[in-house]
């Protein structure tokens, strides 16, 4: 069980938020060609290390909100309000 | 009410009027003057006015309990301000469990600190009870105001019993 500290209501339990996968990517514009429109659907990084990514306090306050967690250790490095810049922590493990 | 385990009761609650305010920062201000109140309560917690209560249930939302007299000053408040609200009245059941082990029981189907010092008189928060979304609300040391979607209630309920059963049979182990 992951505890995760959502930037609204402080550190819950996993079973209360939904993952919402990398988190930063933009939505290109709509007339864009087909392999970037797939590109943007579908192509991730698959991070070995420090991942931004996305979670939603479901069961919670509703919200989005954005995560640094390393995918070797699960441990979280950061969480930070959506729309806000990726915090610099360097490649820490 | 009726007792459940030792010295804890749970009660279904009478029907009662629910809103749920989505905005920002001044429709959620219009609201709580509307209330009585100086400001919309901060995050996870209540606050009561003379025309209703209001829960903070997010950055952006309240759900709101109003006076039969207050609804209408809700809504006047908000006519001139961007905001989204919709009444739940009939969406929700809300219960009342109350008792020394009511915070016991809710640990059981919960995950969350429900000891004083880390929930305290006036707290509340959406959450889970075992698998049903819910709203949990402090409004006394002892007593929780639960308020689970309509369709969810029986198991709920059933969900309280079962824990406050087990909670009876430890207690007759002793
Ligand atoms: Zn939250």
């Amino acid at each position: 069980m992951l505890l995760i500290d959502c930037p609204y209501c402080g550190p819950r339990a996993e079973i209360e938020f939904a993952y919402g996968g990398e988190a930063h990517i933009a939505r290109p514009a709509a007339d864009v060609s087909e392999a970037e429109w797939a590109a943007f659907l579908y192509l991730r990084d698959n991070t070995k290390g420090v991942l931004a990514e996305r979670w939603r306090h479901s069961h919670g306050c509703g919200r989005f909100f954005n995560a640094l967690r390393d995918t070797r250790t699960d441990r979280f490095h950061a969480f930070y309000e959506i729309g806000t810049p990726r915090p610099d922590v360097g490649d820490a493990a | 009410m009726v007792e459940i385990a030792e010295g804890c009761a749970l009660a279904g609650l009478p029907p009662m009027v629910r809103l749920v305010l989505q905005g920002r920062a001044a429709a959620l201000d219009a609201a709580a003057t509307s209330l009585g109140l100086a400001a919309p309560p901060p995050m996870l917690r209540a606050a009561s006015g003379t025309g209703g209560t209001a829960l903070r249930l997010g950055p952006f939302e309240l759900l709101i309990l109003p006076t039969p007299d207050g609804r209408a000053g809700v809504d006047t408040a908000l006519a001139t301000v961007p905001h989204s609200l919709v009444e739940v009245s009939d969406r929700n059941v809300g219960f009342m469990l109350e008792g020394a082990r009511a915070a016991d029981i809710l640990a059981g189907l919960c995950p969350l600190d429900f000891a004083l010092s880390s929930f305290p008189v006036g707290m509340m928060t959406r959450t889970l009870l075992d698998k049903a979304g819910a709203m949990i609300w402090r409004t006394d040391a002892q007593s929780f105001h639960i308020e689970v979607w309509r369709s969810f209630g029986p198991y709920v309920e059933a969900q309280l019993r079962e824990v406050a059963q087990g909670i009876s049979f430890s207690l007759l182990a002793v």
